[in-house]
Formats: structure tokens, sequence, C-alpha cells
């Protein structure tokens, strides 16, 4: 058991911190979130070029090889400035996906380039009226001859319209596949709009657009897609915490430095109580987000172990974020709720991420079904 | 960044609870597992079971009895303790005055001492809180003046826990009125309970027991070989001990005994037609209150795979203040999940339908209003993060 990051991992997270921290400040943010696509595309090429867009596919695939830590490493200082890349959305969740159900050729074809930084992929999954399931239902599938045509409408998808390729979910014999199709596939139509977090998400509507099946046959995908949110959500905790961190960095500088009746804010045990508060919830996600990334990166977790500490890192990572992301604009006051100042922006995010993939609430009914099936919760497994 | 502990650790942890489960006698176990009062003699008998065994104070100085092990072996060692419901070697002595004898005491107190506070053979109480010194325990008034080659102690300490077993206490004495800080004016000071001029009075607590004890000390004389490290140092040294104190205090393994206990006793309870375990509103409860103690679990194991150098850390003010919470809440929990057979608390086992779990749920969750109090409140614990680790 050891919670720490060996030094090779130290340096690519300073490289990886070095590069976010020299892209943006909150006002650089502000400038890049305004135009579309809602990220930069040279930050976007600087990652690649640092092999972060491929670090946790296979070398044969045009990857690094690298595990769950290093991406954990990676979001976190994503969330810690709060960087617009669709890291997640893109490599770790959409190529993740490829990269677990893709065949060999399409993971060539498809990793390499979003690797490279010279194609984003996106995983085109919710459905307007439903939340958060692994399956596909308002999208649907049809053969026609050798391929595939979808219909149905996809919303919200992060960085839909900007996205070169989209893996899309759609219901076929009762169950899930998943398909690729090219940006530029007839009868496909997207309309991006501005999330309340500066990226960019899409409606995507499909009508008998041609789409080639992902992977070979089509068997039921509900599991593979599954596995491949958990996993993104473990990766989201890691940038909930870098968010959270920044979040409270700020609220302490703004107690020390905000003065108020003649004396700085920090005066006032009511306000330094509730930053305390803050940290107890910054540490406890912390350890639940690290333990989740060892459980998906250990080679003989069951999919069961990494959908229930996907669970748990999810539902911790709400709980925190509510709690960091709505204190921080408190004690702030009015200047946390302006979006020239910075502060406001990261409760956006963390309320974005809380919603992106299953929050705290549905979490816990998700672990609730299974609390009488075992004695006690094992933090270290055998 | 790795998930499994290493081979040997896992062969310490089964080691430990193999150990735990097997030598420390069952009943001593149930008593603790039922929330029954553990009475001296079991005390004792598990600790001398465990030091003889080398597991009583295994983080003391190697050549008084402790082992050398890793801050995870220690951690293992605590939590697996707890989880097979052994009584704790006394705190007192364990993690307070035998740590504090070992660093700062003479030769010849370590070798009158501390044997025999490793092996229960002297119980030792704590001498800290007055009336009117309790988070601000540097305001403490009892005196201590010299006279020939005694000190002769006047006050009164309170909060005493099981003081009415003591053999001795340690005590912290105001040595030096006249110091320019209150802290630089204290001393620290051990004598047998018996000297003359020591009283003690039992304070009841609301779960109906005796746990604590005010002490009264006039004209109690006290060689002065027993001033502990220097004089006018105390403070330097109750702080060392109150850091040792919260190690441990997260106390994960018995907050997990009492949520499996809670999930068995409501799968026995009928509530709307279905086992109590069934209503979606008290699985959810559960749910989050494991994950919170799992997310301070591995916020211990955090704590202690960064601490090689055994210095108490801040961040341990979180295990202390999340600790104690989480405590409490199982507590809840189990009064809940009694509902109303939990006012059957101080029924006779003879004149009662109602089975203990149910009984005792609700007296010792007041009684578990304590651990957010002692060891330093969490309104403390608050302060220190927010000044040390925070800055403000």
């Amino acid at each position: 058991m050891d919670f720490t990051f060996d030094t090779e991992q130290h340096a690519l997270r300073e490289a990886v911190a070095g590069l976010l921290q020299r892209a943006y400040d909150p006002e650089k943010r502000r400038a890049v979130t305004k135009e579309d696509p809602g990220f930069d595309e040279k930050t976007w090429a600087q990652l690649a070029e640092m092999g972060v867009l491929g670090l946790p596919f296979a070398e044969a695939d045009g990857g690094m090889g690298a595990g769950h830590a290093e991406v954990a490493l990676v979001a976190t200082e994503i969330g810690r400035v709060l960087a617009p890349e669709p890291f997640v959305e893109s490599v770790v969740l959409a190529g993740g996906l490829v990269s677990a159900v893709g065949t060999p050729a399409q993971r060539a074809e498809l990793l390499g380039p979003l690797a490279e930084g010279s194609s984003l992929v996106v995983f085109a999954h919710a459905e307007p009226g439903s939340r958060w399931t692994p399956s596909a239902t308002a999208v649907t599938a049809t053969q026609s001859g050798d391929g595939w045509t979808l219909s149905g409408v996809k919303e919200p998808v992060p960085s839909g319209a900007r996205a070169d390729v989209l893996v899309v979910s759609a219901a076929v014999d009762g169950g899930t596949a998943l398909f690729v199709v090219r940006g530029d596939a007839a009868g496909l139509t997207r309309d991006g709009y501005r999330s309340h977090d500066g990226t960019r998400v899409a409606r995507v509507a499909l009508e008998g657009t041609p789409a080639e099946l992902l992977g070979e046959g089509t068997a039921d995908r509900t599991r593979d897609v599954e596995l491949a949110l958990a996993r993104a959500s473990v990766a989201y905790a890691h940038e909930a915490v870098g968010a959270m961190e920044t979040a409270l960095r700020t609220t302490s500088e703004y107690l020390k430095t905000r003065k108020q009746f003649g004396v700085p804010l920090s005066r006032f045990q009511a306000l330094t109580f509730r930053a305390a508060d803050m940290y107890v919830s910054l540490e406890l996600v912390r350890s639940i987000a690290l333990w989740a990334t060892m459980v998906v990166d250990a080679e003989d977790s069951t999919p069961e172990a990494v959908l229930a500490a996907a669970d748990r890192a999810r539902l911790q990572t709400s709980t925190a974020g509510r709690h960091i992301g709505k204190e921080a604009i408190q004690l702030h006051g009015g200047i946390g709720v302006t979006a020239e100042y910075s502060v406001g922006h990261y409760t956006s995010r963390l309320t974005a991420i809380d919603h992106l993939l299953g929050d705290g609430a549905w979490a816990t009914n998700r672990l609730a079904e299974r609390v009488d099936a075992y004695g006690t919760v094992e933090a270290l497994p055998a | 960044m790795q998930l499994h502990l290493s081979p040997e650790d896992q062969a310490f942890r089964d080691e430990m609870r193999t150990f735990f489960t097997t030598q420390i006698p069952q009943t001593i176990r149930d008593d603790v597992a039922a929330h029954r009062e553990v009475s001296k003699e079991q005390y004792v008998e598990a600790q001398r079971i465990l030091n003889e065994a080398g597991l009583a104070v295994p983080h003391w100085p190697a050549e008084w009895g402790g082992r050398d092990w890793t801050p995870l072996q220690r951690h293992i060692w605590r939590e697996e303790m707890q989880l097979a419901a052994v009584p704790e070697p006394l705190a007192f002595n364990a993690s307070m005055i035998g740590p504090v004898i070992a660093a700062f005491g003479n030769q010849e107190q370590k070798e009158r001492f501390l044997p025999a506070t490793a092996n229960l053979d002297i119980w030792w109480c704590q001498g800290f809180s007055e009336p009117d010194a309790g988070s601000d325990l540097a305001s403490l008034r009892t005196t201590a003046v010299r006279d020939g080659d005694d000190w002769v102690v006047n006050g009164q300490k309170t909060w005493t826990t099981l003081g009415q077993h003591a053999d001795w206490i340690f005590c912290l004495v105001r040595t030096d009125p006249t110091a320019e800080k209150k802290q630089r004016g204290i001393s620290m000071l051990v004598f047998p309970m018996n000297s003359p001029g020591v009283t003690l009075r039992p304070i009841e607590l609301l779960d109906g027991g005796f746990e604590v004890n005010e002490v009264f000390f006039e004209d109690v004389r006290v060689p002065a070989e027993n001033l502990i490290g220097e004089e006018n140092r105390g403070w330097d040294y109750a702080k060392f001990l109150l850091g040792n104190e919260r190690v441990g205090i997260a106390r994960v393994g018995a907050t997990k005994r009492m949520i499996v206990d809670a999930k068995q006793r409501a799968a026995g309870i009928t509530s709307g037609g279905r086992p109590l375990i069934e209503d979606p509103s008290m699985r959810a409860r559960i749910a989050q209150l494991e994950n919170e103690l799992l997310s301070l679990e591995l916020t211990a194991l955090r704590v202690v795979s960064n601490s090689s150098d055994g210095k108490p850390n801040p961040a341990s003010s979180v295990l202390k203040l999340r600790g104690s919470e989480l405590q409490q809440a199982a507590t809840e929990l189990m009064v809940d999940v009694a509902g109303p057979l939990s006012l059957a608390s101080f029924a006779d086992d003879d004149a009662t339908d109602v089975p203990e779990w149910a009984r005792v749920a609700t007296p010792e969750f007041l009684n578990y209003r304590k651990v957010s109090i002692y060891g330093g409140s969490n309104e403390v614990q608050r302060t220190i993060i927010a000044g040390t680790i925070l800055g403000l």
C-alpha cells in the first residue's frame, strides 16, 4: 500500500503543471472560453507533444502505455487551473472506450491521431430525457447492407461540435452498441453552445447517419460503457480535487487580505472554522480519489470493484465539491459571484463535473443497493 | 502508487488478526463488543497478554518494549485490535505518560516506571483539566510549591477518566506563578493516588456510568524526584503528550465494528412491514456513512505512510475531527435502528424483553458526545487546521 507518486510521475506532474500554469491564469481562461471551441488549440497541441493525450493508450495503439495514476496527475493539474481542454472527456472517456472495445485497426486509426492531437474524439452518449444510464435508447442503429446508420439525438455532448470523430452509443437488438461517426458524415447536425463552466457542449442530431460499428459483433456494450464511465469518473474526481485545492487556497488568501471592520477577515473565527472544514472535506476526497485510481490500476481488480470504487469517488467528489464550491463563494462575499473573479468559476466547474457522469445521490443509490451484501468496506484488498 | 499491502504487511495483518482473535479471552472481547463496562481486572488481563507478546507498547523506544515497526504496521496493529474488540492498552499508560517518561524522564524514572507502565502494574490517570482550564489548559491553577525535598500540591483536577482505578496520577501543576507566559510556569509531577491529601469524587455521566472524576489535592507532599523532565517545561511535555494522544484517535476499526453491528440489527427489526435494512433511506444513510468512514480510513493510511519521522502530522487534526464525528454518527445510527426499543435503556436483564444492544444504544450515544470534546475539542482542531495548515 503506497499513496505516493514515483520520480517519473513527479516529473510528469511538474511538466504538465508548468505548461498549464503558463497557459492559464483567470483572465486567459476567460478569454479562451469566450471563443469556440472553448479551449486553446495550441495548448491542446502542446499537451499532445508532451505525450499527455496518449498517456493511457497502449504503445501499439500509438499511446504511452501509462496507467491511471498518470491520468490522475494530469487531471489534477487541469483542475487546478481550470484548463478547459477536454482531457477527461476525450482522452480518458472516448479514448478509453475505443481502447477497450475497438478492433486493433480501429484503435490504431483512432487513438494514434487522438494522441497526436490531430483528431478530437468524444463520446456522444447522453440523451435528453434520461440520466446517467450506461445504455442508449433514443438513438437507434439500423443495419443497411455492410454498414449501419444511426438516428436520434444525443445531448449534451461535451465538445460535440468541435469533435472530429464521435463515438456514439445506440440501441440495437434490445442492447447497446457503439459506433464511430465521422464529423463530416451525412445526416449529422451539430449545434454547439456554451455551458455555464465555459466549456462547449452540443446537440448532436443523427438522421440515417452512416456509422461504423466499434469492435467486433453487436454484443451488448452496456458493461463496457459503464466501466468507461467509471474510469472517467475517477479521473474527474482528480480534476475536481485540483479545482477544490485552488478554490480553498484562493479563499484562504482572500481571508488573509480582505479587511472589514478594520481587520482581516481571518480574524473572524466564524470564517476560519468554515475554511478548516473545507480542508477536511478536501483531504477526505483526495484520499478516496487516489484510492479509486489504485483500484482502477490494480491488475486483479474485478469490474465490480472498479464500478464500486468509482461510485465511492463520485459520492465523495459530489459531497466535497458542493461543500467547498459553495463555501468558497460565501467566504468571499459578493466578489465570488462575479465572472470577473476566479473563484466562482471553480464552483461552476465543480457543479458541471458533479453532473456529467452521475452525482452523489445517484452514486449513493447504487452503493445502497449492496450495503447488506458485505460486513465492512475493505480499503486494502488482500 | 500501490493498492495492495506488501506480502510482509499482509502477513503482519494476518498475524495481528490471529493473535487478537485467539489470545484475548472471548468474554472480554464480547463485553467490549456489547458496549458493556470493562472492569479493571479485564483491562489488566488484556494488557498483560498484549505486553507478554510485545504488543502493548510497540510505539515506545525499543529498549523499553517498543518494536521497530513502520507507521503502517502500527496503524494495522491498532485497527485490527479495534476490529477484534480487544480493549486497547490503557491510553494513560501506553499513549500518554509512557512516551513522555521515555522521552523526557531520567534513567531512574525510566527504570522505575516504564516496565510497570507497559504491563499495567501501575494504572495511571491524567491530571490535566481543571474546572476553569478546559480547552484553555494553560490557565490551570493547581499549584506546587517547593518545600525542602518535596513539592506541596494544592488545587483541583477534573474529567480524570477512570481515576477510581488509578494507582498514580501524572499532573500538570503551576510551579512559577510569576512566569510572563502562563505556559512557561507549568511543571509535570507524578505521585500515588493514595498520597495523603488526595481525594477523588466520581462524576456520574449521562449514561449512568462513572467514568470520570474530580480529584482534589490538599497539601499533598510529592518528593522532588517525582518531577518529570525540567521544572517549568511541563507545557512542552503536555503538547508532546496531546500530539501522541491524537494519533490513532480516528478509531476507524471501532466505528467499522459499530456499523456492521447496526446493519445486522437493522436486518432483524421490522419497520413498515419489512426489515429495516430494506428501507431505502436507511440503506442510503449507511452507504454514506460507510463512504465517509472509508475516506477517513484512507486519509489515516495516507498520513501514516507520509509520517516516517514519527512526529505528529498536523493532518492528524483531520483524523481527530472527522473520526470523532463518525464515531458519533455510528452511535446515533444504532439509536435510530433501535427506535422505541432504545427507551429501555436502564432496564435490568430480567425485567425486559428488549435485547441488550438496543438498551445500550442511547447511553452509548450520549456517552460518545465526549469524543468530540476530549483530546482537544473539535473546535481546537479547527483552530489548529486554520492556523497551522491554512495559515489563517
